[in-house]
């Protein structure tokens, strides 16, 4: 049995609560980091977080890419969008494919 | 132009290049048959994965404008108290789907309560009509969420597989058949080389035990009759 958690800045994870979603509100790096690595050791199977927490924790986020669970997926939060989401899947399409077959679009 | 491997040039080992050839020309044929459906699937998902996630920022974004609009009507604390204590949970089964050896995760979550309106975690008395709405559209998201969550994390997977395979063919396409090729055509043809060189050997040695015997030469020399222009030996 998994749970979800969002993780990001209070402002923009508060409202998730009332779906039934955890939420772990920080805003600096390091808590960021540290509450990511114990999130993704216990049972979340999917951890949401916000765009520009994803852009300042990469390094860690990316520690996850290849294991099966837990899935971290970008959401976009209230401070402004920097794109990090549709980025990254342009990086999994180069990745796979070895150029960048959707840039003209 | 492929370089050979540094082997001993014996049958043995020629036996043993050609099974290693076959091998990797089989290897190479199914990794690449792996690679193309893999790569099909993929694009597939990367596909919906772009418009699932296309709609859930959508989605997002309006729910954090409708939140934002609902907290300028209420006190901080009374948003604050309104979802301290949520009614619903949610919780996930992650199963496993097979795409070509490489294990993705499929959810499917279960909601503690039934009751649809349990996302409203307050009492309707001391909130805002905005907070509601914020609150659906929100829980409008949830599923796609879901989805998109389950389909990125596909793609991930999928993307370090395919590239895995890829290089894996290459390595196979350009490298391994080549050099063994290569390898097996040295060997053959030092083995034709060692051929020849002892069958010459045998000619030599049978003209060596004819002359011995019959002393053709001396006939040759000796015999006034006929005339031989000396040959460069």
């Amino acid at each position: 049995m998994y749970k979800i958690a969002i993780l990001g800045d209070r402002d923009s994870i508060y409202g998730f609560a009332t779906l039934g979603m955890e939420t772990f509100p920080v805003d600096d790096i390091e808590s960021g980091e540290r509450t990511l690595k114990t999130l993704a050791a216990k049972d979340y199977a999917i951890i949401y977080i916000t765009e520009d927490l994803m852009a300042k924790i990469s390094d860690e986020v990316a520690k996850y890419n290849d294991q099966r669970l837990p899935a971290i997926i970008p959401i976009p939060g209230v401070a402004e969008r920097n794109g990090a989401a549709m980025e990254n899947l342009q990086k999994l399409v180069i990745q796979a494919v070895g150029s960048d077959i959707f840039g003209n679009d | 132009m492929a370089t050979r491997k540094q082997v001993n040039p014996t049958r043995m080992e020629l036996a043993k290049q050609k099974k290693k050839l076959a091998t990797a020309i089989k290897g190479h044929k199914l990794l690449k048959d792996k690679r193309d459906e893999l790569m099909r699937q993929f694009l597939d998902l990367i596909r919906e994965n772009r418009t699932l996630r296309e709609k859930v920022e959508a989605g997002i974004a309006k729910a954090n404008k409708d939140f934002v609009l609902a907290r300028a009507g209420m006190e901080d604390e009374e948003v604050n108290a309104a979802f301290i204590a949520p009614r619903q949970s949610v919780t996930l089964d992650a199963g496993i789907r097979n795409v070509m050896s490489v294990e993705v995760p499929v959810f499917e979550y279960r909601t503690k309560t039934a009751d649809a309106n349990d996302i409203y975690s307050y009492g309707f008395a001391f909130t805002s009509a905005d907070l509601d709405l914020a609150v659906e559209s929100l829980s409008s998201v949830f599923q796609d969420m879901l989805r998109l969550a389950e389909v990125e994390k596909s793609c991930q997977l999928m993307a370090s597989e395919i590239e895995k395979t890829r290089r894996r063919v290459n390595a196979l396409e350009h490298v391994m058949i080549p050099q063994t090729q290569e390898t097996i055509k040295y060997i053959m043809m030092k083995l034709d080389e060692n051929e020849r060189s002892s069958q010459i050997r045998l000619m030599k040695v049978k003209d060596m035990m004819l002359e011995e015997e019959h002393h053709y030469k001396d006939k040759l020399y000796n015999n006034p009759d006929v005339v031989v222009e000396e040959v460069e030996a």
